[in-house]
């Protein structure tokens, strides 16, 4: 047998070529792989996208068809940028997001660090931490409502048990000073595994021998943390980051079923707001301008943070 | 004396573990809470202090699959429970008039699921392989394009989907929903596929071509099998997305082809919300999706970062 391999591979260059010419072309299969994904997306994503530029410039209502659509030009998109109560939801929003952040990736990263030391049992409490991340929002959040009753809600129970404060003197849902820390507090139970889990990777990239030649420097704990350790996970941790922070501008499910909105407009999101102007006052056009903006925003965030991403990567 | 720089020692193993294990206990006190309360007669689950552990009861789970009617003594008599969930309704002094709608929008969830996860994996192992394997022009911009079909907040796309949806006949239907879950999912199973391709080697398919395969043929014969764990971890990621999402299934879906996120926080008992019912829903809903984590937890990562970290 050993003596037909040089055969074999001394008659495969001529082959090569037969492949192309039995049965479709390479070009061929690749067109015909890649076309319907780009023609999907092109229909579900793209062509709505223009749809929503289209409609953003005009007064379009859509529970009015009969009314007559006139082109108003920028004016949806001044009356977005004038008005005071989407600059107090684009607030609430920046509020969300800056604080999920830091609270994810302080907590993500100290677990990650933890689990790193190896302990027996490490992957089942990590798959433990992790549960949350892959459940429902929708029916999570609408869940936690239960647990932030004050009369009979576990959390409520809890705190007071710790604080010794009357479980009844304050509502985590109810009370306007109260209801943006409860999405942050839900939306950080739920995504923290999330950063944990990409920490955790980035730290188990680093190679032992890197630590040893540190420690053959004599280089302290301290020093070896912050001059290795850190600067190694950083753009892991700026990928989760990336990801955690275009999901939260995004969100919606977990916090309308949390507190609606509510109390007042405290924890009404850029996208909670959004819905109301789109599908309860059917004002479309004006929603069509405000989804572009959102848009907008999200890519040219998005955009510069993985450019700072890249140039991370490279040092 | 020495010691491993690499190898923490035993008392920082038995801090960091300890700590670990408690951050776990708390988190998953909720989920854990979701579960005993389904468990809960209505009572129970509003006792303070709260209880973990109550009289088992499945009062919940029949609560949230039958409508009830409240029923004065005399129609208990005279319609006495024939089986156990009638006795539990006549516990609470209620007869059972029907079925609820949480069988059906369960069922919702599962069509909806399985046909775009099929649908959206189907489409996303051939771009993948194409992906992977051909020159295509302008590649790194498509597969950009690709990846950022997933940054649109649904609701900014809602509004012209909702329109066309309209337009073509396809709102609150199955194939509609199960159309647009594929769209929102084939940038995950593309992305996800395409590392997991990248991996197998080319030498298997240039073997088979020599052994007289076309291309096709190698890479249904060849390719797919090599990439079975990578299509299969990747059909249930895009499964778990459909099964959760809830943006346009509320927005787009009412009577017909509601899935269950919307459906279970409506669910209202007599004065207000029925807990026992909605933790019932909830865990019929969620446990699975704990089990299929479990299953997965090797690949992870790989999924929530669309290939972009592999372990």
């Amino acid at each position: 047998m050993s003596d037909t391999t040089p055969d074999r591979f001394a008659a495969s260059k001529p082959l090569r070529a037969a492949p192309q010419r039995r049965g479709l072309s390479d070009r061929a299969i690749a067109w015909i792989f890649v076309a319907p994904t780009i023609f999907l997306l092109l229909a579900v994503n793209i062509f709505p996208l223009v749809w929503t530029v289209w409609l953003s410039f005009t007064n379009y209502r859509v529970n009015r068809p009969n009314a007559e659509v006139s082109w108003v030009g920028t004016r949806n998109y001044e009356r977005i940028l004038t008005d005071p109560d989407i600059w107090a939801t684009m607030q609430a929003t920046a509020h969300f997001l800056v604080w999920t952040l830091v609270l994810q990736v302080l907590l993500g990263f100290a677990l990650a660090w933890l689990i790193n030391r190896k302990f027996r049992g490490n992957d089942l409490w990590t798959t433990i931490i992790v549960l949350p991340m892959m459940l429902s929002p929708a029916v999570v959040g609408n869940f936690w409502t239960f647990l932030y009753q004050p009369q009979i809600g576990l959390f409520n129970y809890a705190v007071s048990f710790l604080t010794g404060a009357d479980p009844t003197s304050f509502s985590m849902i109810g009370d306007v000073a109260l209801a943006p820390w409860a999405i942050v507090l839900v939306d950080t139970w739920m995504w923290t595994p999330f950063v944990m889990l990409i920490c955790l990777a980035g730290l188990r990239s680093i190679p032992d021998s890197i630590y040893e030649a540190a420690e053959c420097d004599r280089a302290s704990n301290w020093r070896q943390f912050w001059t290795l350790t850190v600067p190694m996970v950083l753009p892991f941790l700026m990928l989760a980051v990336l990801f955690r922070g275009i999901e939260n501008f995004k969100m919606f499910d977990l916090v309308v079923l949390l507190t609606g909105g509510g109390p007042g407009n405290a924890t009404t999101l850029t996208a909670i707001d959004l819905k109301r102007e789109a599908f309860e006052r059917w004002r479309t056009g004006f929603a069509s301008a405000y989804a572009v903006i959102l848009f907008v925003t999200v890519f040219g965030l998005a955009s510069i943070y993985v450019k700072a991403l890249n140039r991370v990567k490279e040092r | 004396m020495s010691f491993s720089v690499t190898e923490p020692s035993p008392v920082q193993k038995w801090i960091a573990g300890t700590l670990v294990v408690v951050y776990a206990l708390i988190t998953i006190l909720p989920l854990v809470w979701i579960i005993s309360t389904s468990f809960k007669s209505q009572n129970d689950a509003i006792a303070y202090p709260p209880e973990l552990v109550s009289p088992v009861t499945l009062e919940g789970y029949v609560n949230l699959f039958s409508t009830r009617t409240r029923a004065s003594a005399e129609d208990l008599a005279a319609n006495p429970p024939e089986t156990w969930y009638d006795e539990i309704a006549a516990e609470r002094g209620t007869i059972i008039v029907g079925p609820s709608r949480f069988g059906e929008r369960f069922l919702n969830s599962v069509i909806i699921g399985f046909g775009s996860t099929f649908l959206s994996v189907f489409l996303g192992t051939l771009a993948a392989y194409a992906f992977s394997r051909y020159k295509i022009p302008l590649k790194d911009d498509l597969l950009f394009f690709i990846l950022s079909t997933r940054m649109m907040p649904p609701i900014a796309v809602a509004i012209p989907i909702f329109l066309m949806f309209r337009g073509l006949g396809l709102s609150d239907t199955h194939a509609g929903m199960i159309l647009l879950y594929t769209a929102v999912n084939l940038s995950l199973s593309v992305w996800l596929l395409k590392g997991f391709i990248d991996e197998i080697p080319r030498e298997y398919e240039e073997a088979a071509l020599i052994d007289g395969y076309t291309r096709l043929q190698a890479f249904i014969k060849v390719v797919l099998p090599q990439a079975a764990t990578g299509i299969a971890s990747t059909a249930i990621f895009c499964l778990i997305f459909a099964w959760n999402e809830y943006a346009f299934a509320v927005l787009l879906t009412s009577g017909n082809a509601q899935t269950a996120p919307p459906f279970i926080p409506t669910i209202i008992g007599v004065g207000g919300q029925d807990w026992p019912a909605v933790a019932a829903g909830a865990t019929i809903f969620l446990v699975p999706v704990m089990v299929f984590t479990i299953l997965l937890r090797k690949h992870l990562l790989r999924g929530i970062t669309f290939g972009a970290v592999r372990k």
